[in-house]
């Protein structure tokens, strides 16, 4: 027998991906994190796509409560978390059941068997066994008893005596993640050092999943069911200090930079929703940056409290969801008619209404626009990739204490919860956006100095931020039509005309404050151009490798601004033959490039609670070209 | 911080971190240069005279005070300070008031709202707000009415009220404003009469003495759509008669010849009996307890003949804002101030050269 395995032959990849699948409970995002977590240590570049139901445990063993994390991993840059999985690891029937269908025949399988009892073949849907009666003659399957040999493990191993069955059986994810790190030559003392930390509380639920762990590394290492095992090299990147870091914590991580280099204190106000919970819970934890989070009585309240503050010199911030953010229309019409700072996050998620509030859409965009009542310009930024969250979030409060208004950011699931390598950013490469307080008069009335809270600043139409405590300063603002410049309540139709079109100004004159946009064109020849926005920058970048890799021209450009748009947009758009828009929406941006600039752009939509898929686009990509 | 040198004597650990004023105030320095524009004859005239004379006493610096109103007709008010202030949306003022009060404790933050703003659309915050104690004063005019859109009935309207949108009589059971207060564990509740001035700025001090959530509710008379709403309590002749004015560790005694006292009845309700009777209850705004405050919120005009004014509850417990700030401060102390780029790599990382 080792003979045999000591010959094992080792399969150099430049990429992988895989998938773990079990139920809700299964613990299968930690063990995937716990996978990236080695993989990224080890130097490849890679991108996650977590995938989980919104149900904390849906009935356990049924396809309603499978939960999935995929890893895509690799030996040179990546831009997506892969289309299909050249792995699957399946903890039951159900996941099994969930997710052969994006198994490409010829890709490995590990099942545990154990787990392909009777009741749970009926909870998964299965009539037959699919272990058994053919339905995986197309793949490469390997058949694992992970739950009776972790149990044996746990008991086996030192340390473990008071760990009851129910307990050990729990480490089964361990083995099965014990088992991909050997197959995939993982290293493995950093998950030691994990679980160790992790139940420190509890030492002999450590000792149990570290025996589950490395139970599952030396079976990969003892049986003959694995022929084969494969590396992937580190990948070649910029050099610099890397961590591994996922969309909401980098738009966190912005949001106290915004506030180291506004100079403001950070004020959160914000009601849990799902996907965006997670910046709350980041930010409470930033005391010692000053940052003061309020989770609020409800999302109003949670936006109303961001913008007391802000009125009171703090740099007010907002989280949310879809759902949210139409509670919180009122109050942005409010902050637009104040003129006040105001950073408004939208981790977008599918709709309309409650939706797939964990899965991933771009739906949001021209609620963002345009959802509230009266002429109401909001700027809107965007980040393409988790690691760009941190930027966008920085851009985003940039934008808001610069031209005194709400901003909107619009992330989303897949960025949110989706990780990426992270390269960290130097102290000296992020602006300098400190905020300067008005503290003087700024107009000479009959009477002598006044202060006039809608004089706006001649570039940028910026009013005043005179805070509370400034002495000479008492004004009163509010969300009744205000004279221009002195700011008193005026219901004078021409003045109302004035302050409508100088507030549309304001936001329309960003375009000269942001960058152009970019044209990414290797070939110079191309003659369509793809234009994305937002998260799916990955998946639009990745099509269009493939298919210039096939010879063919397609330039790609990006918007991280979408409202204003950069100056340059309508002129790069004419500059093309045709203009494709893909987006998680039925045609959002397409329906305001085309009224903006007369571009008959075209579509391509999906709205299935998922990324796009590389292959997928470059289809598309192909066909419109040859058309 | 500076401490306030103020010239009256009110004061308490968060007034105490809103600078001084650098000399005597008058009620001059507090009017703005605003024309009032409410309907003549209307309470809210009073309401502003007493709060303009009222705002020197607190010997603040009068920029570090902030107005925040909701919509309605008494949420103009801010406009005719010459404070702080902003006029924003319907019934949300105590949250926006919550931000800016957790975020400056240097400033003293003033919500006004009516029956309509705070109970009826803005219900949600003022419970949670009065149940936080964020450091915030809270008042609330009540005129029974909507008067801004001319005359539907409000929350605090009484059942059969004949008014534009219920022309065969409304429908709901009326709030009890502060009833509801108490219920939602406010720290301090009073309730005075826009008329009365000498009470009104009484119970206004005793809302800036308190630290903490101060809810006031001032019974308004709107002459247009709801007049004579609180004649009862205003009339000379009447008045002593069915107006119980509470006084903290006095007898609860009322009556134009102090002849009617409040007492337990057996079924633990509150009942009037003649004065001298045994067991007439004195009344401890302090307790811990809020069970006999809110007992007496149940005493009306309409169901007791008697309608009780002044502190139903004033009690001293921590502050959220307070509770926030310490952590903050905590946190630096123990942590020390945080450094963005060690936040930044905290966690794994590794170096590519």
């Amino acid at each position: 027998m080792s003979e045999q395995v000591r010959e094992r032959e080792t399969r150099r990849l430049d990429r992988v991906v895989v998938r773990f699948a079990g139920d809700s409970g299964d613990g299968m995002q930690l063990t995937g994190e716990q996978f990236t977590s080695e993989t990224a240590t080890f130097g490849n570049d890679l991108s996650t796509l977590p995938d989980f139901p919104a149900e904390i445990r849906a009935p356990a063993g049924t396809p309603a409560g499978v939960s999935g994390f995929q890893l895509h991993y690799s030996d040179h840059d990546i831009l997506t978390p892969g289309d299909a999985p050249d792995v699957l690891v399946a903890m039951n029937p159900a996941a099994l059941k969930a997710n052969l269908k994006d198994l490409p025949p010829g890709a490995s399988l590990i099942v545990n068997t154990d787990a392909f009892t009777g009741g749970n073949l009926k909870k998964a849907g299965y009539a037959t066994d699919p272990l058994t009666d053919g339905t995986l003659d197309p793949y490469m399957v390997h058949r694992v008893p992970l739950t009776s040999m972790t149990i044996n493990a746990v008991h086996a191993a030192e340390g473990t005596g008071s760990v009851n069955k129910k307990e050990a059986e729990r480490a089964k994810n361990m083995f099965a993640l014990g088992l991909m790190s050997w197959l995939y030559h993982r290293p493995t003392d950093g998950t030691v050092g994990f679980l160790e930390k992790k139940f420190a509380k509890r030492p002999e639920i450590a000792a149990a999943n570290v025996a589950a762990f490395r139970a599952g590394f030396n079976y990969g290492e003892t049986t003959e069911s694995f022929t084969v095992t494969y590396e992937v090299a580190p990948a070649r990147m910029k050099s610099g200090t890397y961590r591994r870091i996922t969309g909401n914590l980098a738009l966190s991580y912005g949001l106290v930079a915004a506030g180291e280099l506004t100079g403001l204190p950070l004020f959160l106000g914000s009601y849990p929703i799902t996907p965006a919970s997670d910046i709350l819970h980041e930010l409470s934890k930033h005391k010692r940056f000053g940052v003061r989070t309020f989770q609020a009585e409800d999302e109003i309240a949670g936006i109303g409290a961001a913008l007391g503050a802000s009125f009171g010199g703090s740099l007010g911030i907002t989280t949310t969801s879809g759902p949210g953010v139409a509670l919180k229309s009122e109050t942005i019409g409010l902050a637009v008619s104040l003129e006040l700072p105001l950073v408004i996050v939208d981790i977008q998620r599918g709709g309309p209404s409650t939706g797939l509030p964990t899965k991933t859409e771009q739906s949001d965009l021209l609620q963002a626009m345009f959802g509230r009542n009266g002429e109401a310009p909001v700027p809107i930024v965007a980040p393409r990739s988790p690691g760009d969250c941190f930027d966008a979030a920085i851009e985003a409060a940039r934008l808001a204490t610069k031209y005194r208004t709400p901003v909107f950011l619009l992330s989303d699931g897949y960025l949110a919860n989706g990780s990426e390598p992270w390269l960290l950013p130097r102290r000296e490469t992020l602006p300098d956006l400190k905020v300067t307080f008005t503290t003087e008069p700024n107009h000479t009335g009959p009477k002598g100095p006044e202060f006039w809270p809608y004089l706006r600043d001649p570039e940028t139409l910026a009013r005043p931020w005179a805070v509370p405590g400034t002495p000479g300063l008492e004004h009163r603002i509010g969300g009744i039509e205000k004279s221009d410049g002195q700011g008193n309540i005026s219901y004078d139709p021409a003045n109302h005309d004035r302050m409508v079109r100088l507030r549309a100004a304001k936001i329309a004159g960003i375009a000269n404050d942001i960058p152009p946009l970019e044209v990414e064109d290797p070939s110079g020849q191309a003659r369509v151009l793809v234009l994305g926005w937002g998260s799916t920058y990955g998946p639009i970048a990745a099509g269009c490798r493939r298919v210039r890799a096939k010879g063919l021209h397609v330039a790609q450009a990006h918007l991280r601004h979408l409202n204003p748009f950069p100056a340059n947009t309508g002129e790069i758009l004419r500059s093309y033959d045709k203009v494709l828009i893909p987006e998680m929406n039925l045609g959002q941006l397409r329906t305001l490039i085309r009224a903006e600039f007369l571009v008959d752009a075209i579509g391509y939509n999906q709205v299935r609670g998922l990324p796009f898929k590389a292959a997928e686009l470059a289809g598309v990509l192909e066909d419109v070209i040859n058309q | 911080m500076t401490v306030t040198t103020n010239h009256t004597g009110i004061s308490n650990r968060l007034l105490d971190l809103v600078p001084a004023a650098p000399a005597q105030q008058s009620r001059k320095d507090f009017t703005s240069d605003q024309e009032v524009r409410w309907c003549p004859g209307c309470g809210d005239y009073a309401i502003l005279a007493t709060v303009q004379g009222f705002l020197p006493e607190l010997g603040i610096a009068r920029e570090n005070i902030a107005f925040i109103s909701g919509i309605g007709c008494s949420s103009r008010f801010p406009y005719y300070l010459q404070t702080y202030g902003m006029h924003s949306i319907h019934g949300r003022a105590p949250a926006i008031a919550t931000g800016l009060a957790t975020s400056r404790p240097d400033l003293s933050v003033w919500v006004v709202t009516g029956d309509g703003d705070a109970l009826s659309i803005g219900g949600n915050h003022l419970l949670h707000a009065l149940r936080r104690n964020v450091n915030l004063k809270i008042l609330m005019f009540n005129n029974r009415i909507y008067g801004l859109t001319k005359g539907q009935y409000s929350p605090t309207s009484e059942v059969g009220k004949i008014t534009k949108s219920t022309p065969f009589g409304s429908l709901d059971r009326p709030y009890n404003p502060v009833s509801l207060a108490l219920g939602a564990e406010a720290t301090f509740v009073g309730r005075s009469i826009d008329s009365d001035r000498a009470h009104l700025t009484s119970v206004l001090r005793a809302a800036a003495e308190h630290p903490g959530t101060a809810f006031v509710e001032i019974f308004q008379n709107c002459n247009i759509f709801n007049d004579g709403a609180f004649d009862a309590l205003k009339d000379r002749s009447s008045r002593d008669d069915v107006t119980l004015k509470l006084a903290h560790g006095e007898p609860l005694v009322f009556g134009a010849e102090g002849d009617k006292a409040i007492r337990r009845a057996d079924d633990g309700s509150l009942e009037v009996v003649p004065a001298g009777s045994p067991g007439v209850l004195v009344h401890d705004a302090t307790a811990a307890d809020p069970s006999q405050s809110f007992a007496l919120s149940r005493l009306t005009g309409d169901t007791h003949g008697v309608t009780p004014i002044g502190i139903f509850r004033s009690v001293d417990v921590p502050t959220y804002d307070e509770a926030l700030n310490t952590q903050i401060s905590d946190a630096r102390e123990k942590q020390g101030a945080g450094d963005l780029m060690s936040m930044i790599s905290g966690g794994e990382t590794w170096t590519i050269d």
